[in-house]
């Protein structure tokens, strides 16, 4: 280091000197005071050619140089500021005062994409991966070695399970899913906050589980259910008896309840065992009905912020430029998990409605301002002038799929489907004819029920495979034996609830976030090397008093899961005593208000409700700690309604 | 950007400053010396910085396998990995897989800590990085140490193992533990529901694991697990070091009936384990726990001593590293389970001891040997001094090397301890020696060589609390009768010599430790040069034999 600094000093000093003196040498005759001169403005030339020089490069590294010092020093101040800022107490540790000490031990389950995913066994170019995470964690691998990473967290596509040669596991312990990448906690403040009451590993648990398998492929092939069972049982027995609290997050609140059928039925759990060893369950975000969000990332792998990055920069994702075709490979990759098909919505048009009704037809989507009770009440008015507007015109929200009128006919002869140049890239578009994709286009309007068929038919391998694995339907009598099968487990709607009368089941949840609800589509432009036939229109923004906006319909949520499904099985379909039902175990409605985050230091906000954020949402903690502490349903205070799920639950007539 | 932008000012100043005359120039020299003082740095910075990234770019591009690349072209191609030898030979997983790492090796982190702490909940406080050590290093003592009457956690302080296989897989980033034997197993198709690293807080009791953590409950749990989901294959053992007594622990307990042990049943251990793999176990204890809870040393710190031999005594910036260290370990009740177990009749008495005839440069010998002819001449007749391993701990060389006849043993236990000679200096400092006073220490200096069985009482007495604590634990004799219904108790489930082995005709046994390399068998003590904080015993660096086997 020190040699570069010397020689730094040589450029820049030595030549001015010199030069000058062999100058001197040449004109010793001259006038003194012109020599002078001459050197001196001779000089001055070499220095400022000298300068430039030094500018070249050397102002990129004074640049560089200055941003890291300062960097450094932020840093610095920043990790001083952290230690000396008094911040806000943490829940766990105010409970902890008060008194609320660990009792139940907990069971984390966590949802679909934030669990962690390990490499055991892979091909060649994945060498020196042995046991690094390939999901979650840094994501380093997917800019190195994209290829290899995309092929690495494939499952087959005719099995749902391991490729050959490639085995992909879940990483286990809290360590699965208490971060998701450096600094986005998902667990990790629920897990400290439990810390401060008492808990640690021995009645703590993280039930992490391979997430792109379908439920019962998780049992078959890493045994995780019964794994999941034994730690229940263990943690029951070695914690003086104390029955589980189970906080399952978002899918994993599908696979908990898949996982209670199956430990009565199959399991060798026989009738009783979830009486006997479940407290409650304290759903966070649950998806129980399912998310139209999955809808369109099976049909076209986009979500409302690829449509929106679309409408803001039309070209760059279609941009054959780079041969990146994003999209393309992460529908192929995503077509092959099954478990995305478990977050299709169910209860077809009963729940979600049909073409021309929905159960959220009157809600109000000017988000703008639009403000829970105290301000609804203050300007009676105004809103109602807004409400009675809006029923001339209900946005219809059961047409979860519908394409737009301005479908330009395309020219059959141009997009002809096979590319010999990029047929890297295939998905399952390829295998299905053009006229398919033509005639599901002028079928303009897909509801919950024919939602289905139109995947089947664009999307055959995959909903064949899952198919086998899920259901999405209502069943009219459950005590028909096919219901025994472990394909309806996970359907709220197509099962019961085990015999457990003293087992409280809650749904905790944010709201006052937009949620996509349903989509407009469209034909994508003829492209030489795309193969996904149909995008989210982002031309579509409604009039509908905001609720369209970029294609995609929006109705109150947690951002990623509407009401409707978060909270109309504890809201209506479970409560008191139903089919659903039959033992009567009591049901409760948390809501959390969404605030956003004042400021930059807040970080992700302690009043968050975006799904994944509320997990360290204050007063969801504070819940999750006082039940683990002992408490019941009726002394956290019961329901806490927010939204209008009440209402919506009303209009959804299915027998109970 | 400000300052970029006046720095680009000043060079826009220079040409017109340069039509003026000479007198200016000075002050223009000036000028840039004044921001080049600060640009330097900056500049300094930023092309370190550059050839960093530069460095860390190019070797981020540089393909995974040019490392082996480079070996295989210096040294030749590489064998196959074990794993992936025995794969081609069509080896797979079958039995399920259950490591138990010894003392020191596993991780330790961090659920409820004091003030100090901050940050560091669920960071590993032990193997990892370390970082926290030179960070905060009282803090870290602080947490790591037991409390002193019960061995179990000091009141607001919970420092948990870690679980998983990334409790041992590394100790220190690069530091292999169990890493290699996974990555092999993982080749020949093990998974983590195959293997189970059953990890636990090895500072602690045996008992206490189960008592505080639930550790060999989660243990039982979890064999049982894998035996069922593995269509009923049982499970295979590896222990390694002190994981060998601790499993040991193990199959007694989960034998035993409910209140002390796991209600398994007699037949539990043939049901659920076919094989016990045991990695250097010290079943009968090893010297080295000896001279680490005496003096809180070990040959490493003995030579560290002799080559710089005011460094760790040095009382200038209050480093007092080894007695930290020893207030630290002495609350560890598992060091106590590797004091050596069977007294005399194991590792010898004053006079005898079974390595006696034990030659230590042998190998070199040998090797010198075949080079000369290869004949088989005997081995020239060295008349040797009698070594005397059984004397764990002399006191000085001569005593060491002495007949037992000429050694006058005074014995240390009706010694009465001196008052508190602790200087109010050092109090921080903590050692039991200070409450032992003068005259304890000239005492245990009198009785000049102890054997295994006097150990025992040594430390007893040197460490009154620790022994009271550990022998509630642990015991190190040799049963006359096993079926003594005292032997039901835990504390000899760890002492091979105390214990039978489970009912399982079945299961087998390995012992795998590796050999030829030397290794500390018995001690020669000396009185430390008497200072304030010292801890008063040390290994004697200068009692060196011409062959350096001491």
């Amino acid at each position: 280091m020190a040699v570069i600094l010397r020689f730094r000093k040589l450029c820049f000093q030595e030549p001015s000197p010199s030069s000058c003196n062999e100058h001197k040498r040449q004109v010793t005759k001259r006038d003194g005071e012109k020599m002078k001169e001459n050197c001196g403005s001779e000089e001055d030339g070499l220095r400022r050619k000298g300068v430039k020089e030094w500018r070249c490069v050397d102002s990129c590294c004074w640049m560089i140089g200055l941003m890291c010092t300062a960097w450094w020093l932020l840093l610095f101040l920043h990790h001083c500021m952290l230690a000396s800022l008094p911040g806000a107490e943490p829940p766990g540790a105010r409970l902890g005062r008060q008194g609320v000490a660990a009792l139940h031990p907990v069971v984390l389950v966590p949802g679909i994409v934030t669990g962690g995913l390990e490499l055991w066994e892979g091909r060649p170019c994945s060498d020196g991966l042995f046991r690094q995470r390939l999901w979650a964690g840094s994501f380093a691998e997917i800019f190195k070695r994209p290829m290899c990473w995309l092929e690495h967290l494939s499952l087959d596509n005719e099995t749902g399970l391991d490729p050959a040669g490639i085995r992909v596991r879940a990483s286990s312990g809290l360590v699965a899913a208490d971060y998701f990448a450096p600094g986005y906690f998902v667990w990790a403040n629920l897990i400290e906050n439990l810390a401060r009451i008492g808990y640690e590993e021995k009645n703590m648990h993280m039930a992490a589980y391979d997430w792109r398998l379908s439920f019962q492929n998780t049992e078959l092939r890493d045994q995780t259910l019964s794994r999941l069972k034994s730690k229940i049982e263990l943690m029951y027995v070695s914690n003086g008896y104390k029955k589980v609290v189970v906080v399952p997050h978002s899918m994993g609140a599908n696979y908990f309840l898949h996982f209670m059928k199956w430990v009565e039925a199959a399991g060798g759990g026989g009738r009783g065992w979830c009486a006997k060893h479940i407290k409650s369950i304290m759903n966070i975000g649950p998806v129980f009905l399912g998310v139209p969000k999955s809808v369109s990332s099976i049909l076209s792998a986009e979500s409302k912020d690829v449509a929106f990055l679309r409408a803001m920069a039309p070209g760059l994702l279609d941009s054959e430029i780079f041969r990146l075709q994003a999209l393309e490979h992460v529908m192929r990759v995503s077509r092959t998990w099954d478990s995305l098909v478990s977050l299709l919505p169910k209860g077809g048009e009963a729940v979600w409605g049909n073409l021309d009704w929905s159960p959220e037809e009157d809600h109000v989507c000017d988000w703008g301002t639009r403000k829970y009770q105290p301000q609804l009440k203050a300007k009676g008015n105004e809103t109602d002038g807004r409400h009675s507007f809006q029923v001339q015109e209900p946005a219809k929200f059961g047409r979860i799929v519908s394409f737009s009128k301005t479908v330009s006919s395309p020219d059959a002869t141009t997009s002809s489907k096979s590319n010999a140049s990029c047929g890297k890239v295939k998905t399952e578009y390829d295998e299905v004819s053009q006229e398919t994709i033509w005639k599901i286009s002028e079928e303009r309007a897909y509801s919950a029920d024919t939602l289905l068929d139109l995947l089947r038919s664009v999307a055959p391998k995959m909903m064949k495979r899952a198919e086998a694995h899920f259901s999405h339907g209502i069943a009219d009598n459950l005590s028909d034996p096919k219901y025994n099968h472990y394909k309806y487990w996970s359907n709220p709607l197509e099962t019961e609830l085990p015999e457990a009368p003293d087992m409280e089941i809650y749904s905790l949840y944010g709201v006052g976030i937009p949620t996509e609800r349903s989509y407009v589509y469209k034909l994508s432009p003829p492209g030489k090397c795309r193969s996904i036939p149909l995008q989210i229109d982002s031309s579509a923004d409604g009039s509908q008093n905001g609720c369209l906006k970029g294609g995609v319909y929006f109705v109150d949520g947690d951002e990623s899961v509407p009401v409707l499904s978060a909270g109309f099985m504890c809201a209506k379909g479970w409560k008191g005593k139903t089919r659903f039902n039959p033992s009567g175990s009591a049901t409760y409605i948390r809501e959390y208000k969404h605030i956003a985050p004042a400021n930059l230091l807040h970080g992700r906000g302690l009043e968050s409700g975006a799904h994944v954020d509320i997990m360290g949402n204050v007063a969801l903690i504070e819940d999750v700690l006082r039940v683990a502490a002992g408490a019941s349903g009726v002394e956290l205070g019961g329901d806490r309604i927010y939204s209008d799920i009440m209402k919506l639950s009303e209009k959804i007539k299915i027998h109970l | 950007m400000s300052l970029l932008r006046r720095r680009r000012r000043g060079g826009q100043d220079e040409p017109e400053r340069a039509a003026d005359a000479e007198e200016r120039k000075p002050e223009h020299r000036r000028a840039e010396k004044k921001w080049s003082c600060l640009d330097n740095c900056c500049w300094f910075i930023g092309c370190v910085c550059v050839t960093w990234w530069v460095l860390l770019f190019l070797y981020n591009l540089m393909p995974s396998s040019f490392p082996q690349y480079v070996t295989e072209a210096i040294t030749g191609p590489l064998p196959d990995p074990p794993g992936l030898k025995l794969r081609k030979e069509g080896l797979t997983a079958k039995h399920p897989v259950v490591f138990v790492p010894g003392i020191v090796t596993a991780g330790l982190e961090l659920w409820e800590g004091h003030q100090c702490a901050q940050g560091l909940f669920r960071k590993r406080l032990w193997g990892g990085t370390f970082g926290s050590v030179y960070k905060r290093p009282l803090c870290w003592e602080e947490h790591m140490s037991l409390d002193n009457e019960t061995g179990l956690d000091p009141p607001g302080v919970r420092v948990r193992p870690v679980t998983g296989l990334v409790a041992a897989d590394y100790f220190a980033p690069g530091y292999i533990v169990w890493a290699v034997l996974i990555e092999n197993l993982a080749q020949i198709g093990y998974e983590e529901k195959t293997m189970y690293m059953a990890s636990y807080d090895w500072r602690l009791s045996f008992q206490n694991t189960e008592v505080r953590d639930q550790s060999l409950s989660r243990i039982k749990s979890n064999i049982e697990l894998m035996v069922s989901t593995n269509g009923g294959n049982k499970a295979v053992i590896i222990p390694h070091s002190m994981g060998v007594l601790y499993f040991l622990h193990f199959m007694k307990w989960v034998e035993a009936p409910a209140p002390m042990g796991g209600d398994g049943g007699p037949d539990w251990c043939a049901k659920h384990i076919k094989a016990v793999m045991n990695i250097g176990g010290p079943l009968l204890g090893v010297p080295k726990a000896v001279s680490g809870l005496f003096s809180a040393e070990a040959k490493d710190i003995a030579v560290a001593r002799a080559i710089a031999p005011g460094v760790l005594d040095q009382d200038l910036f209050h480093i007092q590293t080894l007695q930290h260290l020893m207030r630290m370990t002495r609350t560890w009740d598992s060091t106590m389970s590797m004091i050596p177990k069977g007294g005399d009749t194991i590792w010898g008495d004053l006079d005898s001891s079974p390595e006696d005839d034990y030659i230590p440069s042998k190998r070199r010998q040998n090797a010198t040997y075949e080079a000369k002819d290869g004949s088989s001449e005997p081995e020239p007749k060295q008349k040797r001094k009698r070594r005397h391993y059984g004397r764990i701990i002399s006191f000085g060389k001569d005593i060491a090397e002495a007949e037992s006849s000429e050694i006058d043993r005074v014995n240390f236990q009706g010694a009465v301890k001196g008052r508190n000679v602790a200087n109010t200096t050092c109090v921080d400092v903590w050692t039991e020696y200070h409450e032992m006073g003068f005259g304890g220490i000239k005492a245990v200096v009198e009785y000049k060589a102890y054997t295994a069985g006097d150990l025992v009482d040594l430390l007893s007495f040197v460490a009154p609390k620790m022994m009271a604590r550990g022998s509630a634990h642990f015991s190190y004799g040799i049963a006359d009768d096993l079926d003594d219904p005292k032997y039901l108790h835990y504390k000899y489930w760890s002492n091979p010599l105390e214990t039978r082995l489970p009912n399982a005709p079945d299961m087998e046994i390995f012992s795998m430790y590796g050999v030829g390399i030397p290794t500390e068998r018995a001690y020669v003590y000396t009185e430390a040069p008497w200072a304030e904080c010292n801890i008063p015993f040390r290994i004697d660096t200068s009692a060196g034999d011409e062959e350096e086997d001491v």
